[in-house]
């Protein structure tokens, strides 16, 4: 594994009686692509919210670069360069895709004692990612009116505003047509060879056994697998969700 | 395998849509229509003296319009506010007069009162607190904007009957109703602050990071929320605007009419929505503009006295703003389902 970035060690959460998630260790190596997969209810959103900062662990410890650390809300994490696409993407559908891009982290310049929104900065840097990520999004158009793909451009855009060391998506590839699934999986790839941990939440076999470098699998609130992509298959991670495998 | 993402719609409208020309330019074409209509069958319209004094009519509520602007782009409801002017003018009067002595006498010139600064900073303070109530209940409390208003609309009518024991408080000193009766050049001083106060208000929604996120709770409150917006904070603050261009309409309105009294402003509420939606503003938030605001706050006022120099009846008046306020919406529904059928 490449250097950790992001390590897990007893990680838990208890909602009152319920174990969402139960003594995980996990470790986010840079460069990486992990394929998180489970079913509905096994702990996956739980681990991501972790992660993320918008849940604190009842037990466990989480080193960020080698140092101990709890985020305090999802904005800590970011902070701390720990980035997420949502499911929906979060985006704001009147806003246009630079003001979505920047949104909660707008360009200002000062006129005299005011703070002004700096359009043309922010359309400048927009304009710059999308070309990074080679999408043809343009940065005036309203996100209303744009296609599944493109929309997955901004979200992504967003993560590559700052120095982003772990970006986490969730189910991105859920809800667009076949040939927008190719081109968010070649983002993905992007991500990873600018150095981006991609934490990839997936119930689609295929776009993980494509694009990830390693499966974990989690099964009520458990790891059950964390393995190499190569040393899996299909089959073996359909068994380790529905638990016809004990673990691997 | 680097395939670049092209957008799967054709490019956005490159041909002319005459429906969609319709539905962004309705209330400014509509104004511009009843501004001729109404030139052409009475000359009186257009004498700068009427022109000036349908400003002076529309800049009350136009200012109330103005708060309602940022309340309804984050797609809540203010149906205080015309009892919060009420309480605001009443308070403001109480203060200018220095209590309820001598709340009749009219230019006594007894230096028993307070100047007029203090009686429209506590008119301002009025509305700045109801607002700020009404926030932090709808933001902490989790009741919905149209509930929490309504209660406030019975709260703080019942607040200034109770306040002013029912009657009014008038006849202030010339300082104090120069801010609703006097004029620099010729036109009325309401009319100054309605068009500084909108075109601040502008500049705030379109340049300030405040203004976009205001949109953007608007827009998708839990999508602003993910990506560090306080949304929160940002709901307060539009309820707190609302709440202050209420105190100041309200200090305004008691100078113009010079007395105060607790039915001012009742039914308020419905006339400034109407100008706000009729001006554009989705009652789900996230669109709208300042200068629609201000456009459907003339037409209001156009129309209304248009109706008026034309002998028409206000019943008639009534109804004519009734289904204009319903046309406009329906004329937006129908351009954004046509967008979406694209």
């Amino acid at each position: 594994m490449t250097d950790p970035v992001l390590e897990f060690s007893g990680i838990s959460k208890h909602f009152g009686a319920i174990h969402a998630l139960d003594d995980i260790d996990l470790t986010l190596g840079r460069g990486e692509v992990i394929g998180l997969m489970g079913d509905n209810g096994a702990g996956k959103s739980t681990l991501v919210k972790i992660i993320a900062g918008n849940f604190q662990p009842s037990h466990g410890r989480i080193r960020l670069n080698g140092r101990e650390i709890r985020f305090a809300d999802s904005k800590d994490a970011r902070d701390h360069g720990i980035e997420v696409v949502y499911q929906d993407l979060a985006l704001c559908d009147n806003l246009t895709a630079a003001d979505n891009v920047f949104l909660g982290r707008e360009i200002r310049r000062r006129i005299g004692p005011l703070r002004v929104l700096d359009y043309r900065a922010m359309s400048r840097r927009a304009t710059e990612l999308f070309a990074e990520l080679q999408s043809e999004t343009r940065p005036g158009d309203v996100v209303r009116m744009m296609s599944g793909g493109q929309r997955q451009a901004v979200a992504i855009a967003r993560t590559r505003l700052a120095e982003s060391e772990i970006v986490l998506m969730d189910e991105p590839t859920a809800a667009i047509s076949v040939r927008q699934v190719a081109q968010v999986l070649d983002l993905i790839r992007r991500l990873r060879d600018s150095g981006v941990t991609v934490v990839l939440i997936s119930h689609r076999m295929p776009d993980v056994f494509t694009v990830a470098d390693r499966l974990v699998v989690l099964r009520r609130g458990r790891k059950v697998a964390d393995k190499p992509i190569g040393d899996s298959s299909p089959e073996e991670a359909t068994g380790l969700i529905t638990g016809a495998i004990e673990t691997a | 395998m680097t395939q670049s993402i092209r957008p799967v719609e054709a490019e956005p409208e490159s041909r002319f849509d005459a429906v969609q020309f319709l539905a962004r330019y309705a209330a400014p074409l509509f104004l511009l229509l009843l501004v001729i209509v109404f030139a052409v069958l009475e000359p009186r319209f257009l004498h700068p003296l009427n022109i000036l004094n349908v400003l002076r009519q529309v800049s009350i509520s136009g200012l109330i319009a103005i708060g309602m602007t940022f309340v309804i782009l984050t797609a809540g409801i203010d149906l205080s506010v015309g009892s919060l002017l009420a309480l605001a003018g009443l308070v403001g009067a109480y203060v200018s007069k220095g209590g309820l002595a001598d709340r009749f006498a009219i230019g006594a010139g007894e230096v028993t009162g307070n100047p007029v600064w203090m009686a429209a900073a506590a008119a301002i303070a009025i509305g700045l607190i109801g607002g700020a109530i009404q926030g932090a209940a709808i933001t902490r409390l989790k009741v919905p904007p149209f509930v929490v208003t309504l209660g406030g609309l019975t709260a703080f009518r019942g607040a200034a009957l109770l306040f002013s024991g029912g009657g009014p408080i008038s006849g202030f000193e010339p300082d104090f109703s120069w801010w609703g009766q006097g004029r620099i050049g010729t036109v009325p001083v309401p009319v100054i602050i309605f068009f500084a106060a909108a075109i601040i208000a502008h500049l705030v929604l379109r340049y300030t990071a405040f203004g976009k996120h205001v949109y953007a709770t608007g827009g998708n409150e839990r999508a602003a929320a993910l990506n560090g917006v306080p949304t929160r904070g940002i709901i307060l603050g539009v309820y707190i605007i609302s709440g202050f261009f209420c105190g100041l309409a309200g200090f305004l309105l008691a100078a113009r009419l010079n007395s105060a009294e607790a039915v001012a402003g009742s039914g308020l509420e419905l006339t400034v929505i109407a100008a706000v939606v009729i001006g554009g503003t989705s009652l789900f938030g996230g669109v709208g503009t300042i200068l629609g605001t201000v456009i459907g706050a003339l037409l209001i006022g156009v129309l209304t006295n248009g109706l008026v120099l034309l002998n028409v009846s206000s019943f008639i008046q009534q109804i004519v703003i009734g289904v204009i306020l319903v046309a406009a919406v329906a004329l937006d529904q129908y351009a954004a389902g046509r967008r979406a059928a694209r």
